[in-house]
């Protein structure tokens, strides 16, 4: 396979669970500075597909490259250092940290054992927190037990970790779940905001949302890629509307 | 867990300092030779309940095979006393003068060549804590690459346990069998079993325990032992901020390997002898009970922990043998069932506050800087408002 410009190349790509392919033969491109938001039903393999590219599940056959890098063989936290920055779906900190310990372990220096013993908390590592709890409005709360912080706040926390890390490629799953209209606001500013340096992959059920914060929609049906393009072309699009009505 | 935040946040230096009191100036001066002794021994069980506060507290990862680390550094110190009790003169009774008399019995007519490095004390020394570490290296990287955690590894370190001390007693006659090595008599000629040397062994002991409590006590306040607990919590999110998780695990099993280690020599050296009866399920099991009543995320109170189990140990199976285990079972069931943090964990949810509001008299301002904070509850904010104005009641 031949490289190209993009940030991410997906080719061929299929991921089969006991003969069932959650993933079949999928292509994907993602730009520099792009973001894209990965729309389907239930079970169409949005979770899947981010599993694969963050290397939690290995490919049966395909590749996925990152900047011409082939990903497929390398490890989670290979491909984390690589630059791949990956969200969960339930909100997924350290309950038990104080908000500025959690961004502060998120930082990408003394990853190894011997590092993390020697790690100083030095003026780069907070200067660059306080940056990050600027971008996710969470200045005055860098002290509270993170536990303690509300849905909509362990949510923006979770994209602050991953700024930390300052990765190429970020990648959300479901950002704004569970979110009052006021939080998904925000989160629509916060992602148009972060998008600039990077590239961000967004799976969202929220049509508005979507169509607030998408460069470009992919629609996902059966682990196959439906429809691809801008959000009216994809709305318009009779094969994306029977998938979305017609079940 | 606010209580495991407090900790982390504030030194606890103010316990540190009263343990080391407690070990270096009021045991001397209250207890005679022999019970000093005998708390010498227990301390040396305080070792191993360190390294579980850092493997099962902080790493999240229970290990029922500690007694392995134990009896391998104590043996590796047993052999160099052995090997030096065993000069030509005082076995020249045997059928081969100048081994160990085990081998003698056993009709080894020549030392084994892998007996040889424990005649120098710096090797043996070395061996004390490399063997173990590398054996525990070899087992954690071999498991945790794998993905084995939880009930499967607390059982495949059962299963080491069990074949190091079935291999002891298969061995007889490269290891001393059953009895274990007995008779140790002289460390580089200075006798080990005088009551000045008991004394002696007993500072270095408690010099050893303290230095390591400070190792581990750095380790957790570094961004090692904060990893460790996020770990625990969400193992994947650390996998997928770009650490090696299973590393850090390796490493926190390493660790509590080495220190288990140095306690079974110190074990060696202080009580004169070492058998498998300090290597199996059982006694690795009870180490566990040690860890978990004193607090399993707290260094000083899994000492604590360690010595209040073996005084009960030693009273009760003096005066009632039959009650003993029954006792320590219900202990450590209650432990399980009613103070998860163990006696540490009781301390910082009831002692603690009392202390706090006492010293800063009802000054309010004060008492909102170290708010009463239960540790035996999990973070939920509905417990710690209702638990917090339980004790601020009963104290008002």
């Amino acid at each position: 396979m031949s490289n190209t410009d993009f940030v991410l190349a997906v080719e061929d790509l299929t991921v089969s669970f006991d003969g069932f392919k959650a993933i079949d033969n999928l292509n994907l491109y993602v730009d520099r500075g792009e973001l894209r938001v990965v729309i389907g039903p239930n079970g169409a393999g949005k979770t899947t597909l981010l599993d694969l590219i963050c290397g939690k599940t290995k490919a049966s056959t395909g590749s996925i490259k990152f900047k011409n890098e082939e990903m497929t063989r390398l490890s989670e936290h290979m491909i984390v250092r690589a630059g791949i920055g990956r969200k969960f779906q339930t909100p997924s900190i350290y309950e038990n940290l104080s908000v500025f310990k959690n961004l502060e372990v998120s930082f990408p220096r003394g990853r190894g054992v011997f590092g993390a013993l020697g790690f100083k908390c030095d003026d780069e590592v907070r200067n660059k927190v306080n940056e990050v709890a600027d971008m996710i409005g969470l200045t005055d709360r860098l002290d509270v037990e993170s536990g303690l912080l509300s849905h909509g706040q362990k949510q923006w926390l979770e994209i602050g970790m991953l700024l930390m890390q300052d990765p190429e490629l970020l990648m959300l799953d479901e950002p704004i779940a569970g979110m009052s209209a006021r939080e998904r606001e925000l989160t629509a500013e916060l992602l148009l905001r972060i998008c600039k340096n990077r590239s961000v992959i967004v799976i969202e059920h929220d049509m508005e949302f979507v169509s607030r914060i998408a460069h470009k929609v992919t629609v996902m049906h059966q682990g196959k890629i439906l429809a691809e393009g801008s959000m009216e072309k994809v709305q318009a699009d009779p094969k994306v509307i029977d998938v979305y009505l017609g079940h | 867990m606010n209580a495991i935040k407090n900790r982390v946040m504030r030194g606890g230096y103010g316990s540190f300092v009263i343990l080391a009191f407690i070990l270096i100036v009021a045991f001397p001066l209250l207890m005679d030779i022999f019970r000093l002794n005998l708390v010498g021994k227990y301390l040396t069980y305080g070792f191993v309940a360190i390294g579980l506060v850092m493997l099962w507290g902080y790493g999240g990862v229970l290990s029922l095979g500690q007694g392995v680390f134990f009896g391998l550094g104590g043996y590796a110190m047993a052999m160099f006393l052995k090997l030096e009790a065993s000069d030509p003169v005082s076995t020249a009774i045997q059928s081969t003068p100048g081994i160990p008399d085990f081998m003698d019995w056993n009709q080894l007519t020549e030392l084994p060549a892998w007996w040889l490095p424990f005649k120098s004390l710096p090797l043996t020394l070395i061996a004390v804590i490399a063997i173990p570490t590398l054996l525990a290296f070899i087992i954690s990287y071999a498991m945790f690459k794998r993905r084995v955690g939880g009930v499967y590894f607390a059982i495949i370190t059962q299963a080491v346990a069990l074949i190091l001390t079935v291999l002891i007693i298969g061995q007889q006659g490269y290891t001393g069998g059953v009895n274990g090595m007995t008779d140790l008599k002289t460390l580089m000629g200075w006798d080990i079993r005088t009551d000045s040397a008991k004394y002696i062994l007993y500072f270095i002991n408690v010099g050893l325990l303290l230095g390591s409590i400070a190792l581990c006590r750095w380790i957790q306040l570094s961004k090692l032992g904060t990893l460790l607990l996020a770990m625990r919590d969400k193992e994947d999110r650390v996998r997928f901020s770009g650490y090696d998780v299973s590393m850090f695990k390796v490493f926190a099993f390493c660790l509590a390997a080495a220190l288990s280690a140095i306690g079974g020599a110190m074990f060696t050296l202080q009580v004169g002898f070492m058998s498998p009866s300090f290597v199996g399920i059982v006694p690795s099991i009870e180490m566990v009970i040690f860890a978990a009543i004193g607090g399993r995320m707290s260094l000083i109170g899994a000492v604590y922990g360690t010595l209040l189990v073996n005084f009960g140990k030693t009273y009760f199976s003096e005066s009632f043998p039959d009650l003993w285990l029954f006792l320590m079972s219900a202990l450590f069931i209650s432990v399980v069932m009613v103070f998860p943090n163990g006696l540490a964990g009781l301390y910082e949810s009831h002692v603690k506050p009392r202390l706090v509001r006492r010293k800063s008299g009802s000054g309010p301002a004060k008492s909102i800087e170290t708010p009463p904070k239960p540790a035996a509850t999990p973070s939920t904010p509905a417990s710690d408002i209702g638990l917090g104005a339980k004790v601020s009641n009963q104290s008002a």
